[in-house]
């Protein structure tokens, strides 16, 4: 009971002292508060900018775990029927719901000024969730435009600026495939097919080239049309120009726990159904497959920042709660006069600093929240390469908390011990 | 038995680079239970060395000192400053009130470092407390709002609101005029006789002096009993022509004679709430010698013979 009464007095004369020189205690704690804030947003800033990182990673090598699967053969080549079959088997055995072949050709397509070979890459449609493939207008392929005897387009900023940026509501339509483009650029080619635009992916400032994402299965069926009866040449050309059709990758996203063992496992299936004299390769790209966090560096220059700015403000505090308690001599002497021991005015004191600084870190807290979340704020740091921004980290809000908290401790740890030692009468008649 | 008791006590200090000084020197003061005394000294006679000791702030170099018959070296500091906060009211020369609180918390203040009923029902016991000493108008008023006889009686009231056994009263008028002056000592007397509170009041005025029943002299930290005949107490006579004049007097603004002996528990025609705050006092003495057997027993049994 005793220890209650203690605990709820302190803390009482800790707010009656807060509030009674709340002129003193509000310039001090400005400065802890703008501390608490500062900390507080760079560490939720750091979050964004981690998130940014690893989205940029994610878009190049996958999520984690990303599984690359390659086959060759030393003595002649693998056909890709049979590639694609053992393929989804393997998918089909692993219950595997994220994976895409990925292939990369180029395709000649009739713009207004003139047919330009175009960089295609011919996916499935779970690439998109995969790769986090980020749309500045329209939607990723759905999993029912497979079935669409037209195929779906999701091209660049450029490749649509060439267009005319016309609405996609609208539909918008280019001539694909057939030897006839160049000239043709009115209609449909031989061999050729009109393709649907249905996606616009942001173009980077460095990007000069149109680029243009279609499902692998329109790609692999406009490649046997142009190559069958009624076309007369390849679709889509190897664009290094090795001749023939163009080769597939094969990706898998898999849950991390479970990647080393897919992967001996895939390799195992897959030899086995391609027969001997195949060699396959299944290997991690994903940033998460160093075993060192790769972000580390970030968030130690982070933190290091974070503590600088925190250590900054601690020492304005500490400095004004010295020179208060020398001012406070007397009112400790009276107070250990009627009955306050030496460790009720020590924790008294330190509980002035901490009641102070908690109100003021959740301030500091709260002004980060809105600093962070602001729009513009996300703009700047995003760099628009954020695509899930992260909720405000409550992590970032508890270590903003216990800062602030562990500043008022700190800083209330010299005033106390020099409180304890005051001499109580000296105090009181002098 | 005796409530404070020192027996050849000698306090010394070793100043850095200097010799031990000695500031008291085989001291011999016993203080029974409603006592009253007077203690004169010059500045520099030892007189805070004294006060620090009696009020248990502090230890002596040699000699014993006991409350209720046990050495207070046998306590614990925390023990020692919880015994102090539950029996000991000290009343300064300053007033010492804290700034920037109002009246009613200063009294509030020595309510915080008590525990059960007492601590939760501090504002109320506090609030009694002023109406007590005619203030009861004043408890939101700041100290630098009142008036020095105002201040001084929020000052008694906050030195009486855990009921003291011991009321240490250090130049309690020094900085007051004569005739408040003597209505505050008036206060603290009447407070005092009514719960059998002892007295010992520290002071350089022989006319406050005398007020005592007994009087003692420190001189370069010798205590010696005064015979001196101007320093004989004074009669109950002589007391009341030396009250002020004025009927209102700051004790009893507004009947408070009736509320003094209400919350000191005192029978009167009307039983009032003060009678469970003295109760309340008292249970708390009892709690803050748990442990203490001796002294707990001690201290019940003197605060109801009080």
């Amino acid at each position: 009971m005793r220890g209650l009464t203690g605990f709820v007095g302190a803390l009482l004369e800790a707010w009656q002292e807060v509030r009674v020189h709340r002129t003193r205690v509000l310039l001090s704690l400005i400065g802890v508060a703008v501390a608490v804030c500062s900390l507080t947003t760079v560490v939720a800033l750091g979050a964004i900018v981690q998130q940014a990182n690893q989205e940029l990673s994610e878009r190049q090598g996958g999520r984690p775990a990303t599984l690359y699967v390659s086959a060759f053969r030393l003595n002649g080549t693998i056909d890709p029927a049979d590639m694609d079959a053992a393929w989804s088997k393997t998918l089909e055995r692993y219950d595997i719901a994220y994976a895409s072949r990925v292939q990369n050709t180029v395709q000649l397509v009739p713009f207004a000024t003139g047919s330009v070979q175009v960089g295609t890459q011919a996916v499935d449609q779970p690439f998109g969730e995969m790769h986090r493939v980020r749309l500045v207008e329209g939607s990723w392929f759905s999993p029912t435009d497979e079935q669409q005897l037209a195929p779906r387009l999701i091209v660049n900023e450029v490749f649509w600026d060439r267009m005319g940026r016309p609405p996609l509501e609208s539909h918008p339509v280019v001539a694909l495939g057939g030897e006839g483009v160049p000239g043709a650029a009115s209609g449909i080619p031989a061999g050729g097919t009109l393709a649907v635009i249905v996606g616009v992916t942001p173009a980077s400032t460095w990007e000069t080239e149109p680029t243009m994402i279609m499902l692998a299965r329109h790609a692999e069926a406009m490649q046997k049309a142009a190559t069958g009866e009624r076309g007369s040449a390849a679709a889509a050309a190897d664009p290094y120009g090795g001749g023939g059709a163009p080769q597939s990758q094969y990706e898998m996203w898999v849950p991390p726990e479970l990647a080393d063992a897919l992967t001996a496992a895939v390799t195992r299936d897959l030899q086995g159904a391609l027969g001997e004299g195949t060699e396959v390769n299944v290997s991690r790209q994903d940033w998460a497959q160093y075993g060192d966090d790769p972000f580390l560096v970030t968030k130690l220059v982070v933190i290091g920042i974070a503590v600088l700015v925190l250590l900054l403000g601690a020492l304005g505090l500490v400095n004004i709660a010295l020179v208060t308690v020398k001012q406070r001599v007397r009112e400790i002497g009276i107070r250990r006069s009627f009955g306050a021991t030496a460790g009720r005015v020590f924790f008294a004191v330190m509980m002035e600093s901490v009641v102070a600084t908690v109100v003021a870190g959740a301030l500091g807290v709260v002004a980060a929240i809105l600093i962070v979340q602001s729009p513009a704020m996300r703009d700047l740091v995003g760099q628009g390469m954020v695509s899930d921004f992260p909720p405000f980290p409550v992590d970032a809000a508890i270590t903003g908390l216990i800062a602030a908290t562990a500043v008022g401790a700190l800083a209330g740890l010299l005033p106390a011990l020099v409180a304890v030692r005051v001499k109580v009468i000296d105090a009181i008649r002098y | 038995m005796s409530l404070l008791q020192l027996e050849d006590v000698t306090r010394t200090v070793i100043p850095p680079d200097q010799p031990a000084l000695t500031i008291l020197s085989g001291v011999n003061l016993t203080i029974e239970p409603g006592d009253h005394v007077s203690i004169v000294g010059r500045s520099g006679s030892g007189k805070s060395t004294l006060l620090n000791l009696l009020g248990l702030l502090d230890l002596p170099t040699s000699g014993v000192i006991s409350f209720d018959d046990r050495p207070v070296k046998s306590y614990s500091g925390a023990r020692r400053d919880r015994l102090r906060g539950a029996s000991i009211g000290f009343v300064f020369q300053q007033f010492n009130l804290l700034a920037g609180r109002t009246a009613l918390e200063n009294v509030t203040m020595p309510l915080l470092y008590s525990s059960g009923r007492t601590f939760w029902r501090r504002k109320k016991i506090a609030a009694e407390m002023l109406e007590l000493v005619g203030l009861g108008h004043r408890m939101t008023s700041m100290p630098d709002r009142l008036s020095g006889g105002e201040q001084q009686r929020v000052a008694i009231a906050r030195s009486l609101v855990r009921g003291p056994r011991l009321i240490l009263a250090d130049e309690p008028t020094g900085a007051l005029d004569l005739d408040t002056g003597q209505s505050v000592m008036e206060l603290i007397d009447d407070v005092a006789e009514r719960t059998g509170a002892a007295q010992v009041v520290i002071t350089h005025d022989p006319m406050i002096a005398r007020r005592a029943r007994r009087h003692f002299r420190l001189d370069r930290g010798i205590l010696t009993p005064v015979d001196d005949p101007a320093f004989e107490p004074l009669t109950r006579r002589e007391m009341r022509e030396m009250a002020p004049t004025e009927p209102s007097t700051d004790v009893t603004a507004e009947g408070g004679d009736r509320d003094v002996l209400e919350l000191f528990g005192v029978p009167t025609d009307d039983t009032g709430s003060g009678a469970t705050a003295r109760a309340d006092a008292e249970g708390e003495a009892a709690s803050e010698a748990e442990g203490d057997a001796p002294a707990d027993e001690a201290a019940t049994t003197d605060r109801k013979d009080a």
